[in-house]
């Protein structure tokens, strides 16, 4: 990873924590800011290690939440060394198609930006964008969009 | 697909293209709300040709069912009125010849279509002729063969050849549409390449739906499309021969490659590649193999159309820190944003006259498809809905095709994507009919010109 992109996901995470505290006053159940918190639709790679981190509208930023999930996938994955995963990014339904598949992808390679800096190689981890393609909530509503703007660890072998 | 011949032998029989001093005139410019009344009869069929066609075609009346593909193109154009034929007075053969233009004026016609069908050497010949009826006489007429199975695409060139005659611009109706057939939960859609007659009928599918594929577009010749196929899981762009079936991946990209289209003379795929989560532009010359990258920037660079001149790309990026619409020369020097209204813009698409961009605009949770000149002044929104997206042109740069959602509750209940058409004007809104749920619609140019 270059030097450039450590720099680059420290301020996100700067400014992802900046825009948390001027949203944590707006707490609507299941979600945090537009961010989705609740359990849902989540699913275990191993017990306590959440397969899955959700994002707010049209961003890429890891949130506090996000990346207590990505280091427990983390040192999941150092004590399984054999496993290799797929990070599988997701956009909701509220954007076009094309620049969605962007998303997705940046979505997806934020997560496997966070993982390599906790020592997981590279070569472990690949990255597909499914865009707007495979929402897991059906619903047209916030809530619904919520869950679906994601990156997911699925297990590759 | 079979390939499809293009017998069209236009053999002309120009009587009196007296086109500078004809009184009936279509406006195409402005929304048109009081569409020309016109007539279209039926086309007359000699006795011995009927029954051919009738045992090769299955058709009783090969002459009305052309008349009523011309009739409904018309129709949907939204500039003409076609008038009930059940108040024609006069005989179809008999109309052909020497229309009594009293009869045709009395239920308000301005114009007449009248025409001939008949089987000469087992190939369709049609003649047809335009009339104005105020006037008094003939405005045009023409002649072509072709094979009977291309009964349809005669009525699309008859009308072709009227709207051009009374608009003073190319039509649109000899074209077809490819699309994503969609079917299945909205979690795991099922998705298929189709592609169909401009009118909705003649659909083909050109995939099984195995994989999910995306955002098909033809090449300017319409044999080949490029299009977007999960094929093994691995998000790539393709290139599909329509007659021959094969399909090839575009170049050899290590990543997700998408938004393909070709650049104007066909020889060039341009789109965008995805790698460690940011997005540039590239070509690929299809011929040489030769990958050219196009932009280089840390943002999401996507969705590249070409100007019909091949000198300019207009693209989507969000370098701005939201999705806004930049133009570049073909090269990538020269980047240049022209959105600058309130809300996001997406899906930039030139116009095949070169004047304006099509784009979806995303503002208040709205969707709007709109056009705006290439330096971004001018911005004209046609259409506002739940979810409206990727506005493709007609080839005369006149009507817009696009693809429109609709809400669902969490069961996925309530959805559905549909085809829809709008004019330039913002008049004129259709949905465009197809045989399953729709989407990503890309216009082709005329076949015959």
């Amino acid at each position: 990873m270059s030097l450039n992109k450590i720099f680059r996901n420290t301020l996100l995470v700067f400014f992802a924590s900046i825009l948390l505290s001027a949203c944590a006053v707006k707490t609507t159940g299941k979600m945090q800011g537009d961010v989705y918190t609740g359990k849902d639709t989540v699913e275990y790679l191993a017990s306590g290690v959440p397969d899955r981190v959700f994002f707010a509208t049209n961003e890429t930023v890891l949130t506090t939440a996000s990346r207590e999930t990505l280091r427990k996938q983390a040192s999941w994955l150092r004590k399984n060394s054999k496993i290799n995963v797929v990070l599988e990014g997701h956009a909701d339904e509220r954007g076009t198609r094309e620049y969605n598949l962007a998303l997705g992808e940046r979505r997806a390679n934020a997560a496997k930006d966070y993982l390599m800096t906790y020592g997981i190689s590279g070569n472990r981890i690949s990255v597909i964008s499914y865009g707007k393609e495979r929402p897991v909530d059906s619903g047209s509503n916030p809530l619904a969009w919520s869950k679906n703007r994601r990156s997911v660890t699925v297990k590759a072998n | 697909m079979k390939k499809v011949i293009f017998l069209i032998y236009v053999s002309l029989f120009i009587f009196n293209w007296g086109k500078a001093w004809s009184l009936i005139e279509v406006d195409i410019t402005r929304g048109n709300l009081n569409p020309l009344p016109l007539a279209v009869s039926p086309l007359s069929v000699d006795q011995n040709s009927k029954e051919k066609f009738k045992d090769s075609l299955k058709l009783d009346d090969i002459g009305a069912e052309i008349s009523k593909v011309v009739e409904n193109n018309l129709r949907q154009s939204g500039l003409f009125n076609p008038l009930d034929p059940k108040a024609f007075l006069q005989k179809p053969d008999i109309a052909h010849v020497k229309p009594r233009f009293e009869d045709w004026a009395l239920i308000k016609a301005q114009a007449l279509i009248t025409g001939e069908v008949k089987i000469v050497d087992e190939k369709l010949r049609v003649e047809f002729r335009l009339w104005d009826i105020l006037a008094g006489k003939e405005i045009m007429a023409l002649a072509f063969t072709t094979v009977s199975e291309n009964w349809r695409r005669v009525g699309h060139i008859i009308t072709d050849k009227v709207y051009q005659r009374l608009t003073g611009e190319k039509g649109y109706f000899d074209t077809r549409i490819i699309y994503v057939a969609e079917e299945g939960l909205k979690t795991s859609r099922i998705k298929k390449l189709a592609i169909m007659d401009q009118d909705g009928f003649n659909t083909k599918y050109l995939t099984l739906g195995n994989e999910l594929v995306l955002t098909p577009r033809f090449n300017p010749t319409n044999q080949m499309v490029t299009y977007l196929s999960y094929f093994k899981n691995l998000p790539r762009v393709y290139l599909l021969d329509i007659e021959t079936g094969i399909q090839e991946v575009v170049g050899d990209f290590p990543g997700m490659t998408f938004a393909p289209r070709f650049s104007p003379n066909g020889k060039k795929i341009i789109m965008s590649f995805a790698k460690d989560g940011n997005s540039d532009i590239y070509t690929m010359d299809l011929e040489s193999r030769e990958v050219e990258k196009i932009t280089n920037h840390p943002s999401i660079d996507t969705s590249p159309s070409y100007s019909p001149d091949g000198k300019f790309i207009c693209f989507n990026s969000d370098r701005s820190g939201y999705q806004q619409i930049y133009v570049m020369r073909s090269d990538g020097s020269k980047v240049k944003r022209i959105s600058f209204g309130n809300g996001l813009y997406g899906t930039p698409v030139w116009s095949p006259r070169g004047d304006l961009i099509a784009f979806t605009k995303l503002h208040k949770g709205k969707f709007y498809i709109g056009v705006m000149r290439t330096d971004g002044t001018g911005e004209r929104l046609l259409t506002e809905n739940y979810y409206q997206e990727a506005p493709s042109w007609s080839p005369n740069g006149r009507v817009l095709i696009f693809y429109r959602e609709t809400k669902s509750d969490s069961s996925g209940k309530g959805f559905s994507a549909k085809l829809w058409s709008i004019d330039l004007t913002g008049y004129n809104e259709r949905m465009v009919k197809t045989e399953t749920d729709a989407s990503d619609p890309s216009w082709s140019s005329l076949l015959t010109d």
